[in-house]
């Protein structure tokens, strides 16, 4: 197989491209040494703020440190308009959908999209069709993974509608860099991301229930603080100035939701939940789930809180589903997608099975349900014993896997051992959708420490970057 | 704030606070173990130490004679033994941690620290029986610190406050009692050198050794030394001054969350007694019947509170 050529997001072939030109002549006074200490530095900083996150398999009480690079990732704003118009598109047309799913199905009707698909859907929740929430909204933070492989060109890797994490690192991250880095942004003009923890409380906030009287009292319902993203629910909630409860600081009263405080019950409008559907309440969902609360699902369909993202929203960010997504553009909005989605072979079609399955060695093969860059294979970079062993996989399931070509992802020039040097990155940014939808300018960058390898994802041994978008003239 | 929250940071409060006394416990043991005359057919130290940390029973389950290693180990680093520094200390980084909203990165920064060292220290092992004391007792003072600088004085302060009270009085009455009443249960030892010398020990301890010369001037009597850790207001480990302070901590809460509580009423009533009490009728009716009636009432307290402001209830 050819190798494929990878774009550099700051060489163009030798020349700087303008985006990097005065990042890397600023970097350039800095000498090792000095970089190489405030690297230590940054990472003290991460440990002592609590700033880990755990990896599932490993041994308890492991906390890890997300590995971080300190050279920027940078985007100038002509290009970032564009990424952003087709992220927002992208957001608005699986609010559409997922309403649309929930009430008419029009979209199925129409026989755009299989039905089976979307009604058997292990995310399709029976138990909320015909509800309304509020503004008809069902994924109110939607984080869309996104590659580039050309100058003006990004593809949608998947959709996160649940709730997607790591936009505690996107700030802290900016945190660092501006402590360390102070003349940098003010030479570079960055934009500042600051906004968001006020965008998502002004989003939370605009999607109470008719119910709701007075100033919604917003809440952010953590599992715990042994969960692995704790640190970010704590991180936004003190960001936002909200509650951070769990499932046993709620309870349900008549048709509403109350919180226990010392002053006596207090009732919550709206709810920004970090657990799953399946552990919202038991009364509805898994009975022995102790970390929800029984009866919120009685409150929810009779109007008296908001969950965001409202229960069922999961159907929209399926595996399976993303391939209908510029469909829905379509058929929702009457445009044309702005974003590309990566051809995807379904292998529970006997077409697709057979060239997947002969041509393993040149794609990435994702489970259906998985995520976290758990039990994926990325084909050429994987030996003939791994593939082979991940063909039985398949044939024995075939429905639980989609395979897509291996993206040309983009390198960003990346600190290592002898300096700068290419590695690939991916990037999220986090979309807001309440009364308007708002992307703030920036996102979190994923970058593959190890040369070559084009897995990001932190279980994996990914770090993280800022990312910063510049005026176009800086 | 919620009740959740509150009872972290209660809770917090008490785990730091009990690591210290732990380490005063501690302190106690090993200078009493060193005076020359101390095999002299009266109760072993150790024994006595792990008696006043309540953790005699679990200590039997595992060990045969109270050794100074074994006690040190089982009260410092076991997991098994629920009141070890290492589990108190972890247990308020727990605590904390689920209470991080409510809580500044400093006070926040301080628990975390404290944790992640003492693992290395576990796995270290460099460090004395004495420096270890003194390394947790000054971990102790940096919380409190960070926590006196930069809280706000709202509801979670006075939450934190009354953890660390409550188990501070519970800990002067038991480090009073082990002395008074644990480690010298014949009556013809009182008043000998080794009494003076157990006297003085306690003292240095809480770190009261000057602040009660200044108070007291002079000889060491017991009878001064029970004033001082029982009845004296400007002493700050003294069961006065832990009564007085709950008291103030409950009445800011029932101000600001409308209406007295059970809990009020109780503490009210306990600083009242204490603050008319007279030394010479505590001596009269028993030393260690009092600190023993005290230790309930601190219980019964600690129960009001959770009750009073909805801890744990489902």
């Amino acid at each position: 197989m050819e190798k494929p050529a990878f774009f550099n997001e700051m060489y163009d072939g030798e020349a700087l491209r303008p985006a990097y030109a005065h990042i890397v002549e600023l970097f350039s006074k800095y000498a090792p040494d000095e970089l190489a200490l405030k690297k230590a530095e940054a990472e003290t900083i991460f440990r002592r703020l609590g700033i880990t996150f755990a990896v599932y398999g490993e041994e308890n009480n492991a906390e890890r440190l997300i590995p971080f690079d300190m050279m920027p990732r940078v985007f100038l704003e002509s290009e970032w308009r564009r990424l952003e118009r087709g992220v927002k598109q992208r957001a608005r047309a699986l609010n559409a959908f997922l309403w649309d799913v929930y009430h008419r199905g029009e979209i199925i009707r129409s026989g755009r999209i299989p039905a089976e698909l979307v009604y058997q859907n292990a995310a399709y929740e029976p138990s909320v069709v015909g509800i309304t929430p509020a503004r008809k909204i069902y994924s109110h933070i939607i984080g869309i993974d996104l590659v580039r492989t050309g100058l003006g060109e990004f593809y949608v890797l998947e959709d996160n509608c649940r709730t997607p994490s790591g936009v505690s690192y996107m700030l802290e991250n900016r945190e660092i860099m501006m402590r360390m880095f102070p003349n940098l942004f003010h030479r570079a003009r960055v934009q500042p991301i600051d906004d968001y923890p006020d965008a998502l409380r002004r989003t939370l906030k605009s999607v109470a229930p008719a119910k709701c009287e007075g100033e919604p009292c917003a809440v952010i319902l953590t599992p715990g603080a042994f969960n692995s993203a704790y640190y970010e629910h704590s991180f936004l909630a003190d960001q936002m100035g909200l509650e951070l409860v769990e499932g046993s600081d709620l309870f349900v009263d008549g048709e509403f939701c109350y919180m226990r405080t010392t002053r006596g019950p207090k009732r919550v409008d709206v709810i920004y939940r970090r657990i799953d559907d399946a552990f919202l309440d038991p009364l509805c969902f898994n009975p022995t789930s102790l970390v929800g609360v029984p009866g919120l699902m009685n409150v929810y369909r009779s109007g008296g809180v908001q969950i965001c993202s409202a229960p069922g929203a999961g159907v929209a960010d399926d595996k399976a589903v993303y391939t209908y997504v510029p469909e829905m553009i379509r058929f929702y909005l009457g445009e044309e997608p702005i974003l590309k989605n990566v051809p995807t072979w379904m292998c529970h079609k006997p077409d697709d099975l057979t060239y997947v399955l002969e041509n393993l060695k040149d794609l990435v093969v994702k489970e259906v349900h998985g995520s976290g860059g758990y039990g994926m294979l990325v084909g050429p970079a994987s030996t003939k014993a791994e593939v082979e062993a991940y063909a039985g996989r398949i044939k024995s399931d075939p429905a639980a896997f989609i395979a897509q070509p291996t993206l040309a992802l983009s390198t960003s020039p990346t600190f290592v051992d002898s300096g700068l040097a290419p590695r690939h990155v991916d990037l999220r940014p986090y979309c807001l959708v309440g009364d308007k939808v708002t992307l703030v300018p920036g996102g979190l960058t994923r970058v593959a420490m190890r040369e070559g390898s084009l897995v990001v994802n932190s279980s994996q041994g990914g770090g993280v970057k800022d990312t910063w978008v510049i005026a176009d003239d800086a | 704030m919620l009740s959740r929250t509150a009872e972290s940071l209660y809770w917090a409060a008490r785990y730091m606070e009990r690591t210290d006394a732990t380490a005063r416990l501690l302190e106690v043991g090993y200078r009493m173990a060193m005076m020359p005359t101390a095999a002299g057919g009266h109760a072993n130290e150790w024994e006595s130490v792990l008696a006043a940390a309540g953790a005699a029973q679990g200590f039997a389950d595992q060990f045969d004679a109270a050794t100074k290693s074994d006690t040190a180990e089982f009260l410092i680093f076991d997991e098994a033994n629920p009141s070890s520094i290492r589990n108190c200390l972890r247990a308020a980084r727990n605590n904390l941690r689920a209470a991080r909203t409510a809580v500044t990165s400093e006070v926040w920064e301080a628990v975390n620290e404290s944790y992640l060292r003492l693992l290395e220290l576990e796995a270290q092992r460099a460090l004395s029986l004495p420096e270890l004391c003194d390394w947790t007792k000054r971990q102790s003072a940096v919380l409190r610190g960070a926590f006196s600088t930069t809280q706000l004085r709202s509801d979670g302060y006075d939450f934190f406050n009354l953890g660390y009270y409550v188990e501070r009085a519970d800990n002067t009455a038991r480090l009073l009692d082990v002395k008074y009443y644990v480690l010298l249960p014949t009556i013809d030892m009182v008043g000998g050198e080794i009494d003076r010398f157990q006297w003085l020990t306690l003292l240095r301890a809480l770190s009261a050794h000057r602040a009660f010369h200044w108070a007291y001037g002079g000889d060491i009597s017991p009878e001064q030394v029970a004033h001082f850790l029982i009845l004296n207001p400007s002493s700050p480990r003294s069961l006065l001054f832990c009564a007085e302070q709950i008291d103030r901590h409950l009445k800011h809460l029932s101000l600001a969350n409308g209406g007295r509580t059970p809990a009020d009423d109780f503490a009210a009533d306990m600083f009242e007694a204490l603050g008319t009490a007279r030394i010479d009728a505590i001596m009269a009716q028993g030393v260690h019947d009092f600190l023993t009636g005290c230790i309930e009432r601190n219980a019964k307290l600690h129960r009001l509170i959770g009750e009073s402001y909805l801890f744990g209830a489902m």
